[in-house]
């Protein structure tokens, strides 16, 4: 009993120094988030209105969630791995509540906790590649047809959640980190190939499934002048104030299109046409630069990550954010519909800036235990 | 490696992940690239456009509409003004279901068919994000209920404006007309850019005539606002000018005593100073409440009034025609001494019927006996048609027009009022013109007396009686004296054209005037016996005249008739002008149920001039004339 005791009071005693031991987190990525995270607060505090609450609430929640950053970095991949299926099968039992009663304005995407609201599918976003990635570790390399279709389970369950919300961007999104986990694990080209065909086979039959909104969401962003007060009036204006705002920008808190309401939903998912409205072009391929430096670093943390878990992982969520300020990039530069996809750690929300946050503080630790055996 | 191509070790999976991470970004930054792209076509490129789509999106053009110049009567008395009300405005692209709005509305703001009715006509005029008004001249408790459910009607709002206001109604109707909602016809012809923003213009009367000078100019204001089109500040604002003020020659005391001096009896007056063609009055009966028409006035209302037999719509004054009768002798016996055919002192024989030679038809004179040997002036004093019969009949037809259309009759007088009629001047051509059939000798003597087909409107007589009181000086009559930009003194008095001197001897006049003073004060005269001259400190000059209405025939008048069937048979005309020496109002009067001009309208004729020349203090009025109104003044032979 005593030993018993002993060695797991010495157990926890390890993981105990383990965690409060001096930071290890990398400095170069840490720095690149404290960079996006200003940025936000900025643009914010201008898409606002100079509403000095609502940027001290997004504040908090990047405090919440930078503390959450280094509690997670300072637990070790291992048991990181470990947790993951629970992880997972607790956001696939909350995707489950949220559509059972969830609330939210049009669609079921949100869960009242009385203190807090948040998206179960900002869960889903993280849990994901981790979970695919759990699935992989023990497994032999690249992928075999059967892992592929377990894998196809684990991810297209919540994802068809998702898309019942319906989300069909977040969907897709969470289909898309599985996938980046797969093609990471070095899938063979061929079977890539395979899967796009079938994807592109496919195509017809979804546009069956999707809601009468998402496909007017689709055909008004191949023309949208077609519904220029409806669902196009968010492209049109959107490029309006991004083209307005030149190469300088019309200047801090100057944006005529969001500060006139003309920009609809200026403090979320278009946030990023003010940056481009105030800040103009240099404020944008700065922004962009600050990105795709987070995400190489990611990589590269990736890469020199001991296990096959904590390599995909970080690989793939790295990939993932990416992705997000891709599409959230391309909808506002009207290159692709609207999706409502936020952008990361800049649009305002609470959800999934602690989770994207969470999500580094898992990269945080595969990088701080790169020498650690699992 | 085995035959799967699975990776046999860490380092392998190393390697792997390592070419793939690479890929990867590799594939990430491309995508970047792209959406960096974009944003460069979008702010490089095309910065230049969305600048301007921007600033269109957030500038919108908001127009000021003028306030409508005011119009005053002579002495600066308001006819017609601009009141403050409200009026519900809806947006059609706010609204999702109309008809259902519109019912649901309806329940808070009555809501009439006409009201719908026009609504939806003036929704095809508008844009889509243009306000439409739906109901004009809220109540206050409509206003009241509306601004508590007005959440429940998003695109459906309440706005101030300015709407015309007539405060003497009916009074100055036909005069003054009235502005309406513009139409889909107005609107193709109207300058857009005058009329931005104006919902009203002049249908009728003065509004109409004088509507250049009362619209003014709008003025616009470049508003800011939100994607709501919330207007959020003023850039810059161009303030509207104002429609010029108008000042009428039309005395407001003087109309108001005519429309009572009527009492009700159908029929129209209209007054002129014979020094300038000042229009004083011009009164018609019935009348109507124009301020009916401002807003759009209700079919029940509408049919009302075309359906009432009186025709209140009407305008007598300048549109009523009607057969002058014995007031064309003046005239007439005028232009036998003009045109040289008679003196005034060559007499007539009246014997009571007047025979075209070689023709057995005759024609009747009033006395049934006849008036014995008659001069000009004896002729005029007592109307008789013998001597008037027989000088037609000298003049000719030709003749006879010619003189008579120097005096305007047969063509509109040209005031100063929208759609004035000219009547009829009976002539050959116009006989053959209307009817394709010859003219007969007859019909020029009936002509001599104002019968057969001659049309006058009482403008066009008054006109007359102006020009031959006024010592044969035609000024054209009109109603607007002045013009005033509403800060400074009127400017007076409005340009009129140059008067027509249309006669030469004033010795001629003074022959006819001679027998017009006799009409009102020899006991002979045709209006002695009503007595109008009694207790005037004026010498008042007239003529009676009744016109037939069905009857051009030589069929006797009986006079054992009773006087309703006269009436109705009978317009009775007076015209007079005072003081007789030097006139300061000329007025025809005609009753259209009158029996006989003396009797019936020339108590109408004394009430005005009562109106005009008594109501001032003394001091104002001009000097009286002292010469009593005896047989030997009246009679005294007039030398050439």
């Amino acid at each position: 009993m005593n030993e018993l005791v002993a060695s797991f009071g010495g157990r926890a005693l390890r993981i105990g120094r383990r965690i409060f031991s001096r930071p290890r987190i990398d400095v170069p990525l840490a720095l690149g988030l404290l960079l996006l995270a200003l940025a936000g607060l900025t643009v914010l505090y201008s898409a606002s209105n100079l509403n000095a609450s609502m940027v001290a609430g997004q504040a908090v929640r990047f405090a919440i969630g930078g503390a959450l950053l280094l509690v997670v970095s300072r637990i070790p991949p291992s048991l990181l791995r470990a947790w993951t299926p629970w992880f997972y099968l607790l956001s696939c039992v909350l995707l489950v509540v949220v559509m059972v009663l969830g609330e939210g304005r049009g669609a079921d995407r949100w869960l009242d906790l009385g203190v807090i609201r948040f998206q179960p599918s900002e869960l889903m976003k993280l849990a994901m590649p981790m979970m695919v990635a759990w699935y992989l570790h023990p497994r032999p390399l690249p992928p075999r047809w059967r892992d592929i279709i377990a894998i196809g389970i684990l991810v297209g369950a919540p994802a068809y959640l998702v898309f019942k919300q319906p989300d069909l961007g977040t969907a897709l999104l969470i289909v898309a980190s599985g996938v980046f986990v797969l093609f990471l694990a070095g899938l063979q080209w061929w079977k890539i190939g395979a899967m796009l065909a079938a994807l592109a086979a496919a195509a017809p039959v979804a546009w069956h499934f999707l809601h009468d909104y998402q496909r007017e969401r689709v055909l008004t962003f191949l023309n949208p002048e077609r519904d220029p007060l409806g669902s196009g009036w968010h492209i049109i204006q959107s490029m309006i104030a991004v083209g307005s705002g030149g190469v300088l920008g019309k200047g801090f808190n100057q944006g005529t299109q969001s500060k006139l309401e003309f920009l609809p939903e200026h403090t979320t998912d278009f946030i990023f046409a003010v940056l481009g409205e105030e800040f103009g072009l240099v404020g944008v391929l700065v922004l962009l630069a600050l990105y795709v430096f987070i995400v190489g670093r990611c990589l590269w943390i990736a890469a020199n990550a001991r296990d096959t878990w904590s390599r995909l992982t970080a690989g793939a969520l790295g990939l993932a954010f990416m992705v997000y300020v891709i599409v959230n990039g391309g909808m506002i530069a009207g290159l692709l519909p609207v999706v409502g996809v936020p952008l990361p750690l800049v649009s305002y929300g609470g959800t999934s800036a602690i989770t994207l946050l969470t999500g580094f503080g898992v990269v945080m630790s595969i990088h701080a235990h790169r020498k650690w055996s699992a | 490696m085995n035959s799967r191509g699975e990776l046999p070790d860490e380092r392998a999976k190393r390697a792997r992940f390592g070419l793939r991470a690479l890929t990867g970004f590799a594939l990430m930054l491309a995508l970047v690239l792209v959406v960096a792209g974009r944003f460069v076509y979008l702010q490089v490129y095309q910065h230049t456009e969305y600048s301007t789509r921007a600033k269109a999106n957030r500038v919108r053009l908001r127009h000021l509409p003028p306030p409508r110049g005011l119009i005053y009567d002579r002495e600066g008395k308001l006819l017609a003004d601009n009141v403050p009300a409200f009026r519900l405005d809806v947006i059609p692209d706010k609204v999702k279901h109309m008809d259902a709005m519109l019912e649901r509305l309806s329940m808070v703001v009555p809501l009439t068919a006409d009201d719908i009715r026009r609504f939806r006509q003036s929704l095809k005029q508008h844009r889509p994000f243009e306000q439409v008004p739906l109901k004009f001249r809220l109540t206050e408790s409509e206003r009241d209920r509306f601004a508590v459910d007005q959440w429940q009607f998003p695109g459906v709002s309440i706005d101030p404006y300015l709407t015309r206001n007539y405060p003497y109604g009916a009074e100055f109707a036909h005069v003054i007309g009235y502005v309406g909602r513009i139409d889909e016809k107005e609107q193709a012809q109207l300058d857009p850019d005058r009329y931005a923003g104006s919902t009203h213009i002049g249908k009728t009367g003065l509004e109409k005539e004088y509507e250049n000078l009362l619209h003014g100019t709008p003025g616009y204001e470049l508003v800011e606002v939100n994607a709501d089109q919330r207007p959020l500040r003023v850039l810059q604002r161009v303030a509207a000018k104002p429609g010029r003020n108008l000042y009428l020659t039309i005395d407001e005391r003087l109309q108001r005593a005519t429309i009572a001096a009527f009492d009700g009896q159908t029929g129209a007056a209209v007054a002129i100073d014979p020094r300038n063609g000042n229009v004083l009055a011009m009164v018609t009966v019935p009348s109507f409440d124009p301020n009916l028409f401002v807003n759009g006035i209700s079919q029940s209302d509408y049919t009302a009034l075309l359906e009432d037999p009186e025709k209140p719509l009407l305008n007598r004054a300048m549109r009523g025609g009607y057969p002058p009768g014995s007031t064309v002798k003046p005239f007439l016996g005028l232009g036998g001494l003009e045109l040289g055919l008679r003196k005034a002192s060559d007499t007539v024989l009246s014997t009571g019927t007047f025979y075209i030679p070689g023709v057995a038809r005759g024609y009747r004179d009033d006395q049934r006996y006849g008036a014995g040997r008659v001069d000009l002036v004896q002729a005029i004093t007592q109307s008789v048609n013998t001597y008037f019969y027989s000088l037609a009949l000298q003049m000719g037809i030709g003749r006879l027009d010619q003189w008579m259309a120097r005096f305007g009759f047969g063509s509109p007088t040209g005031i100063d009022l929208p759609d004035e009629t000219g009547g009829v001047l009976p002539s050959p051509e116009w006989k053959r013109k209307t009817f394709k059939q010859p003219w007969y000798p007859g019909e020029t003597v009936i002509a001599g007396i104002g019968q057969g087909y001659w049309m006058v409107t009482p403008l066009q007589l008054a006109h007359a009686l102006a020009t031959l009181a006024g010592g044969g000086l035609a000024h054209v009559p009109h109603v607007l004296a002045a013009t005033s930009d509403g800060l400074g003194a009127p400017e007076m008095p409005y340009p009129q054209p140059r008067p027509e001197q249309l006669t030469h001897d004033p010795a001629d006049l003074a022959a006819v005037k001679q027998g017009m003073l006799g009409v009102v004060n020899s006991p002979m005269g045709t209006a002695y016996k009503a007595g109008i001259g009694a207790g005037f400190p004026y010498l008042i000059a007239g003529k009676t005249g009744t016109a037939e209405l069905y009857s051009r025939t030589t069929e006797a008048y009986n006079t054992n008739r009773n006087l309703q069937y006269l009436a109705e048979r009978h317009r009775a005309w007076f015209i007079a002008y005072a003081p007789a020496d030097h006139p300061q109002i000329a007025i025809a009067v005609v009753l259209e149920h009158g029996a006989w001009g003396g009797t019936a309208a020339a108590p109408i004729a004394r009430k005005m001039l009562d109106q005009w020349l008594l109501d001032t203090p003394p001091s104002e009025r001009p000097p009286p004339i002292t010469t009593p109104a005896t047989q030997t003044a009246v009679a005294a032979p007039v030398t050439p």
